[in-house]
């Protein structure tokens, strides 16, 4: 059996997905710029694409504007935000458990002279409240906070965090990262108070190299990427209608059915936590139920090392993540579970299972028998 | 004008006695499997004492050159430019024009080296030597003649054509691949195993690999890039055999049996007992490891003493008196540092004692080995029927 227990560091791609780009790269391949008819039908693509977009966030479709991905929607938000605001402030807030395409440009705007106040969180992985009204100050232009951790899950209260901005703050842009989120989440910008929200089209079975930033069209801000002007001089570069017409298919896809869809996923997600108890010396540091996200379980797993864990699995054909997979290229250990408080004997020790929409209740059978069966031996040989 | 050949100089095979000849047409050999992957067809031949490598076709002259540099053997790479004996006078053109294209900046010293192969050839080499350095001052006053220190030296060849070269570029040195026989490196995945791997196959001997693989305690991105190493070595060296041995099973059995502390050892000197036998099945006549003394626990003086205590083969070690920086150095001069460098861990790492011993005492080591008797030499059995080749070029 395989049981690919990875969907936080990217998905399957759907069907119709797949079939959408593969008919935009062999037949309507046109450059959405052409004047001529190819172009047109190119760029029919994108529009649908936004609107089906637009319409799960009850947005308008000229507020959604599509990038290379999470990565570079988050740089857009808080680079584009800081430059285009600077002369009101250079003040930003943001938490201790962002992702890293929101922590390094971070770190570049504070080279750039910007300040940026980065909020704790609790064992929950929360930020409080009462902090975030302490530390935004007049010359505050820009909050960041994730919607949902992507090494635990946690969801952050990002309507209350909207609330304190605004009383406090009403020129500060709220800027979210939802790349965890989207797909996951009834997510309403204009209700919530969301000025800018991150998404990525791969980690919602669309394609890598896509991904989309919703820019409330009151908000200020400035390009990052200059060129031939291209989604109204916003972001110029030939749109990647492939990619775009996938992602657009595939948002549609993830809010149609979309509240049994979830669900279904977070009665996995418990069952996965529930069986996971049966296991000696481990700890969860995911929450059952809505309180976290749908489709992350982290584990610590005490006296093995994450590593090891996941290479044992791999032979059984289950794939997982240690700590974060985009950070682990990188031996450093993960800052939301220090931040969160896990013991420091278990940061080395921590598993990411990560649940899609394909998943079945027989493969989180097979990944705790796997376990139970594993455990023991790994247990056995450590270091020293 | 363009370069259509080259003229390869090697130094340390020009001196071998009799069979000499068997190491230049070992040289010949890999000088034609080097430019196989370079673009163009070419001939190389071998013509009294003297190895030229001549293009039949058009060809990419960096990549040419870079191809050379990588051949074991080569002292030096002569880009060279071939003309028909089509009169005195005609050659004086010649070399103008050689001299004009080769050289834009005129401000050098120079000095003509004619020589006669072709005895029949109207004129002395001093006359040559005269008229063309003459002809050349008188084209261009910029330049001067020296006849001690040259910075540029005239190669005027007079053979059944003319050849005239003026540029040396350095090869690698050593000996042409398959002229010292062979032998098996132990290759991990650090820094020190490639360079020690280059160095013994510079001195001409045909290499194997052997990488020792502990899933799920090494991961598959581990493997995968010791098989990116053995490729790179492969560049120097000609293709190599990557003998993958699956050592888990060995290595928990030691765990379960022997004091931690002594666990690197007697680990290592299973891997040596298993390197030697897989040698021995594929002809090789010797290891090769990238130990340096003191620089590990299981490298200082006693514990290499007690890890080749199990070989019978020599073992060679050809960088154990360099200090770290200098084997650092090697690497990347021949590519290997950025890949040896990535973090994955290897078996030695993998369950390494806080407190290893650095001072074995080759008795208790013994004592300790004797409560492996049981299944050891199963598993070593096992360990090397189910090794598995992976052929890197």
């Amino acid at each position: 059996m395989e049981a690919y227990l990875d969907n936080s560091a990217t998905t399957q791609v759907m069907d119709c997905v797949r079939d959408i780009v593969v008919k935009t790269m062999t037949e309507d391949y046109g450059n959405p710029s052409s004047k001529h008819r190819k172009g047109m039908e190119a760029e029919r693509y994108i529009k649908e694409a936004r609107a089906a977009i637009a319409k799960t966030l009850k947005v308008q479709d000229k507020e959604i504007l599509f990038t290379s991905g999470g990565t570079e929607s988050n740089n857009m938000a808080l680079i584009g935000t800081a430059m285009a605001n600077q002369r009101a402030g250079k003040h930003i807030i943001s938490t201790r458990i962002e992702h890293a395409s929101v922590y390094n440009p971070l770190m570049y705007l504070e080279s750039q002279g910007f300040e940026v106040t980065y909020l704790p969180v609790d064992r929950d992985g929360h930020i409080s409240l009462a902090e975030l009204e302490a530390a935004i100050r007049p010359d505050t232009i820009l909050v960041s906070v994730m919607y949902v951790n992507n090494e635990i899950g946690a969801v952050e209260p990002v309507e209350e965090i909207s609330r304190v901005i605004r009383a406090k703050n009403p020129s500060a842009v709220f800027h979210v990262d939802a790349i965890q989120a989207y797909g996951k989440f009834e997510i309403r910008p204009k209700k919530q108070g969301i000025d800018l929200l991150s998404v990525s089209g791969h980690k919602i079975h669309g394609p890598k190299g896509v991904g989309f930033l919703y820019i409330n069209e009151k908000v200020k801000i400035r390009p990052i990427l200059f060129g031939g002007g291209q989604q109204r001089d916003m972001r110029s570069g030939t749109e990647n209608v492939p990619g775009a017409a996938g992602l657009g298919l595939a948002a549609k896809e993830m809010y149609t059915g979309f509240s049994e869809r979830i669900r279904k996923m977070t009665e996995l997600k418990d069952y996965l936590i529930d069986r996971m108890e049966e296991i000696e010396g481990i700890t969860v540091n995911s929450k059952k139920g809505l309180e976290s996200a749908p489709q992350i379980v982290s584990v610590s797993f005490s006296g093995v090392r994450s590593e090891v864990l996941l290479h044992a699995l791999e032979e059984k054909g289950i794939y997982v993540s240690s700590g974060s997979a985009c950070s682990s290229n990188h031996p450093a250990i993960s800052g939301t579970l220090k931040a969160v408080g896990v013991k420091k004997e278990l940061l080395d020790s921590t598993l990411r299972f990560s649940l899609g929409i394909y998943n079945t209740r027989e493969q989180l059978d097979y990944t705790i028998e796997a376990l139970k069966e594993l455990l023991p031996v790994l247990r056995r040989y450590q270091r020293g | 004008m363009k370069y259509q050949s080259f003229l390869i100089k090697y130094a340390e095979i020009g001196i071998k006695g009799k069979n000499r000849y068997m190491f230049e047409d070992a040289l010949v050999k890999q000088i034609r499997f080097a430019l196989k992957s370079v673009d163009g067809q070419f001939e190389v031949t071998k013509e009294s004492g003297r190895i030229y490598a001549n293009a039949l076709s058009e060809f990419d002259f960096d990549e040419t050159v870079e191809a050379l540099k990588r051949v074991f053997g080569i002292s030096g790479i002569c880009p060279m430019v071939q003309v028909e004996d089509e009169g005195f006078e005609e050659l004086k053109k010649q070399v103008i024009r050689y001299v004009d294209q080769v050289y834009p900046d005129k401000h050098f010293t120079f000095k003509v080296n004619a020589r006669r192969a072709n005895k029949q050839y109207p004129m002395k080499s001093d006359e040559i030597n005269r008229d063309l350095g003459e002809v050349i001052l008188e084209t261009f006053p910029e330049t001067s003649v020296d006849v001690h220190e040259p910075q540029v030296m005239l190669h005027v060849e007079m053979r059944s054509r003319i050849n005239i070269y003026s540029e040396v570029i350095p090869g690698p040195g050593g000996m042409p691949a398959g002229t010292n026989g062979r032998a098996m490196l132990l290759l991990s995945g650090g820094i020190d195993s490639p360079v020690a791997g280059y160095m013994i196959a510079k001195r001409g001997v045909v290499i194997e690999a052997v990488y020792f693989h502990a899933p799920p305690y090494t991961s598959e991105r581990a493997k995968e890039k010791v098989v990116d190493l053995a490729k790179l070595v492969a560049k120097y060296s000609g293709p190599m055999k990557l003998h993958v041995v699956n050592f888990t099973d060995i290595q928990l059995y030691i765990y379960d049996q022997c004091p931690h502390e002594e666990l690197t050892i007697i680990m290592r000197r299973y891997m040596m007992r298993i390197a030697e036998i897989i040698a021995k099945e594929n002809k090789c006549l010797g290891l090769i490891t990238g130990e340096s003394i003191g620089q590990v626990a299981s490298q200082t003086v006693q514990s290499l003493a007690a890890t080749n205590e199990v070989c019978t083969m020599p073992v060679f070690r050809p960088v154990i008196g360099f200090d770290k920086q200098e084997i650092v150095d090697i690497s990347e001069k021949i590519g290997t540092f950025e890949t040896s460098i990535q973090p994955f861990e290897d078996c030695c790492t993998i369950f390494v004692a806080k407190h290893p011993v650095t001072k074995p005492n080759i008795n208790i080591i013994h004592r300790s080995e004797e409560k492996l008797a049981e299944k050891i030499d199963e598993m070593v059995k096992t360990a090397v029927e189910t090794a598995e080749v992976i052929l890197c070029e």
